[in-house]
């Protein structure tokens, strides 16, 4: 077995790990590694499209004040307001540290840092759309990536990719390191550290249309909650409005941002009846409400469940410039030319707005009092601060990895100038080999992909844009089922070196844990609420629901509710209209 | 329809040479040739190895040798190539296993070129001035996203391992033509070298294959007379 000495560990190296190890990696007295299951240029980030939000003014008026208002009111007033504060004040900051990093932003004539208009995103606390989406074309995700990653490397970062954390370690309450499964060799490695940092991203992969990469199986989320962490707000998953059909690949909101339009088989925008003022840049959870009440009133494209994401009265230039990514996904994936026909487009799944609790300095909390463990971090789509509450603004998830991250990063590095070095117990990663051991040996007959895809669909069906009590009982009862099929798998590969069957046979488990803590909580808050929105209980409930769910579940397998009251400081929780 | 899909596989705990597999796989049209392999994966044989994961051209994970090509298996669809398909990892890399090749080389070459900004110090308070049209001067380059097709595709890489490839030359041009840069005579020496540009015999096979569209040969030939420029 080996076994790694470091300071700090982070484990994902998307926006939010990169962030921290470049914030880290600047103390040169601390030995920090990157663990990621993904060499870190292939991580979700780099999908991001459209852009990431600061109220830098370029363009028109702006303030921190006013994003941190949209912000608060995209969520539904379920965002704890003081790190909404955080993440407006310091958009503007971070911003400019990334182009200061050299990250290469479209620019205005006078060689400013470019911006466009976003949903949810407005000026004077709502009176009309505002540009405060910085961007590089329809890849601002990509250019963030490269560019932190090229800035770790320049700070010598050590990284350990392709490979897998399977545990989580914590003795005394204290986080000590975690267990990672090396895919390449099929070795087990223990990382002893003081500090551990989960930046793992998001679970796109529990339903079965998604904009998110196949490895996004919510890896970090599950491992933590194995090891008696809640997770905070699990019922609030969103679904994005135009994803293409079937494919689930993003049509970024930076195209109705530039002035494309929903329209349904009769040609109209519908968007008019359901968002007078924001129209098609009302905010994810109400646009992809209107779309499936269209498909359900029968207003689909030719009666079917999707309808057009329309392009057509736009130059060819803003195509060609502005959106040339999302422009060449139509053209290689539907033969479709956006100049010339509407792109089929359905609702999404997204984005996770629940996670690991963390406070606004990304150090992870175990119950309704904030109560920390020390020693270990978490940021980006995998944590929950809470910045986007019930429902995230387009633009604020990278906001989000960046801000946090940075916080995270730099209060490790504070912690690390106090924290002693807990020792491991003998045989740290007993747990982890367990695991895959028994994936390796299991002698059933059930297939993981036919399992994952059961799981998703079914998702997809009881625990997506509309639920109710009946079908969330439902879902219950199916994630019963597979997790008794998950016990009798049989996977093709016993091998060690490159054993994928096995890597994702492991993922399922994940899959089914944040699937379970979703439907759970679901059931749970008997309210609508953001992108939690319950046929029964169809009315947001204020006076019973403004709070934070905390779901934990127990070693001998039960599961038990907390709550954690919302932090509200500017702005007191209205009627949400738009 | 039906496609029927080789595969060269190589499992190094249990084959002493590659072998070809053919599969037999219901598709659509519309499928990617990643699409195919999964069901592959799901249905016939799970123990076969390849990487990806965002499965729509962003992320350079599924980089393989498709039809004589290299390709991204997420980004060429099966209606474009026929119901015979053969699937090979890329060529100049070590096979690890079936679809998979060992990275390592191709991403040391990337970081020998210092592949990140190298600014004036201390920065403004807000953001450095750029126009659009400086901006514009490197845009191309900054789309790559690493995936080895253009470097693996390149016969003077397969000929000496020495040669930095297309992939590390475009990481130097997007910071060498970036306004904001500092560091471009350095990284200028870096290409001069005798594994550096002057290797590239403008063969076109990187730019042809490249998925994100770059123009890498017209980039290389940009390298060189900055180099010739710089000398003089
Ligand atoms: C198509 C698309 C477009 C988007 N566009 C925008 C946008 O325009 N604006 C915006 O604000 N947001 C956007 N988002 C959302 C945003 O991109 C993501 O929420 C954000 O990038 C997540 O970053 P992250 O750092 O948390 O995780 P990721 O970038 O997903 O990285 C996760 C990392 O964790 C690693 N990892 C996971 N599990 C393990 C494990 N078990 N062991 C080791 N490593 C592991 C992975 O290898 C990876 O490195 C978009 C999302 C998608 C899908
Ligand atoms: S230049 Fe093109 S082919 Fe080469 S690595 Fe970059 S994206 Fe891939
Ligand atoms: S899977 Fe990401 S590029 Fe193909």
């Amino acid at each position: 077995m080996a076994v790694h000495e470091f300071d700090a560990v982070i484990v994902g190296a998307g926006g939010a790990g990169l962030y921290a190890a470049m914030e880290l990696s600047r103390q040169a007295d601390l030995r920090v590694a990157v663990i990621s299951k993904l060499y870190p240029t292939r991580s979700h980030t780099g999908a991001a499209q459209g852009g990431i939000g600061a109220a830098l003014g370029n363009m028109e008026e702006d303030h921190w004040e006013w994003h941190m208002f949209d912000t608060v009111k995209g969520g539904d007033y379920l965002v704890d307001q003081d790190a909404a504060e955080i993440l407006a004040r310091e958009a503007i900051e971070t911003v400019y540290d990334l182009e200061h990093l050299g990250l290469p932003f479209d620019r205005t004539p006078d060689g400013r840092i470019a911006q466009r208009r976003f949903g949810g995103h407005t000026h004077h606390f709502g009176q009309g759309p505002v540009r405060r989406a910085c961007h590089a074309a329809d890849r601002t995700g990509h250019m963030i990536l490269q560019t932190l990653y090229q800035q770790c490397l320049r700070q010598n970062v050590r990284f350990f990719n392709e490979f897998q954390v399977l545990d989580l370690l914590l003795e005394d309450g204290v986080a000590c390191g975690v267990v990672a499964w090396e895919i390449l060799t099929g070795e087990l490695h223990t990382f002893h550290a003081r500090a551990v940092m989960f930046a793992t991203g998001g679970w796109g992969r529990i339903y079965k249309v998604t904009s998110n990469a196949h490895t996004l199986t919510g890896d970090g989320a599950a491992i933590c909650w194995r090891r008696g962490i809640p997770l905070e707000d699990m019922e609030f998953y969103q679904f994005h409005p135009t994803g293409i059909y079937r494919l689930g690949i993003l049509m970024s909101e930076a195209a109705r941002g530039e002035g494309a339009v929903l329209r349904n088989r009769h040609g109209e925008r519908f968007m008019e009846r359901y968002s007078p003022t924001l129209l098609d840049l009302a905010p994810r959870d109400i646009i992809a409400r209107a779309m499936i009440t269209e498909i359900r009133e029968g207003r689909g494209i030719d009666g079917k469940d999707y309808l057009h994401l329309d392009f057509t009265h736009l130059p060819r230039q803003v195509l060609e410039e502005k959106l040339p990514d999302i422009t060449s996904f139509a053209r290689i994936y539907l033969g479709i030319d956006p100049l010339r026909q509407p792109v089929p487009v359905q609702p999404t799944a997204h984005y996770a707005m629940g996670g690991i609790p963390t406070d606004v300095w990304g150090r992870v909390v175990v119950d309704e009092k904030n109560t920390v463990l020390p020693g270990l971090y978490a940021a980006g789509e995998c944590a929950c601060v809470s910045v986007h509450g019930a429902n995230r603004l387009g633009t604020n998830s990278l906001v989000d990895i960046l801000v946090f991250g940075r916080r995270a990063g730099r209060d490790m590095v504070r912690y690390l100038r106090e924290a002693e070095r807990v020792s491991l117990r003998r045989n740290p990663d007993r747990d982890a080999r367990e695991q895959v051991e028994r994936l390796l040996r299991s002698e059933g007959k059930e297939k993981v992909a036919a399992l994952r895809q059961e799981l998703a669909e079914a998702m997809m069906e009881y625990c997506g844009i509309f639920r109710d009590g009946a079908g969330l009982q439902k879902m219950l009862g199916i994630l019963g089922d597979l997790r008794e099929r998950y016990r009798r798998i049989r996977l093709d590969d016993r091998g060690r070196v490159f054993n994928q069957d096995l890597l994702e046979a492991w993922e399922l488990g994940c899959l089914l844990d944040v699937a379970e803590a979703t439907v759970r909580s679901a059931l749970n808050r008997t309210e609508s609420r953001g992108a939690h929105m319950r046929e029964d209980y169809p009315d947001r409930d204020d006076e019973n629901w403004l709070k934070h769910t905390l779901l934990y579940r127990n070693s001998d397998g039960t599961f038990a509710f907390r709550y954690k009251p919302v932090v509200i400081t500017r702005f007191q929780p209205q009627a949400r209209t738009y | 329809m039906q496609a029927i899909i080789r595969i060269k596989r190589f499992n190094p705990e249990a084959d002493r040479r590659p072998y070809w597999a053919e599969y037999e796989v219901p598709v659509d049209p519309f499928d990617r040739v990643l699409d195919a392999l999964h069901y592959i994966k799901a249905n016939l044989d799970g123990s076969l190895a390849l990487r990806r994961s965002c499965a729509h051209g962003i992320c350079g994970s599924d980089a393989m040798v498709i039809n004589g090509r290299n390709r991204l298996a997420c980004k060429v669809l099966i209606k474009d190539l026929g119901p015979r398909i053969t699937v090979e990892p890329l060529r100049g890399l070590p096979v690890i296993k079936d679809l998979v090749v060992d990275m390592e080389p191709f991403f040391q070459k990337y970081r020998q070129v210092m592949p990140w900004l190298v600014p004036d110090d201390p920065p403004p308070p807000q953001e450095r001035r750029q126009t659009p049209e400086e901006r514009a001067r490197y845009e191309d380059t900054t789309k790559c996203i690493l995936c080895a097709v253009c470097t693996t595709a390149c016969p003077i890489f397969w000929g000496t391992g020495e040669f930095l490839g297309p992939a590390a030359l475009v990481a130097a041009h997007r910071f060498i033509f970036d306004s904001r840069d500092r560091a471009a005579q350095q990284r200028l020496q870096i290409l001069a070298d005798r594994s550096g540009v002057f290797r590239c015999r403008t063969v076109f096979n990187c730019t042809e294959a490249c998925p994100q569209g770059i123009e890498i040969t017209k980039a290389i030939q940009e390298l060189k007379q900055a180099i010739i420029l710089s000398r003089t």
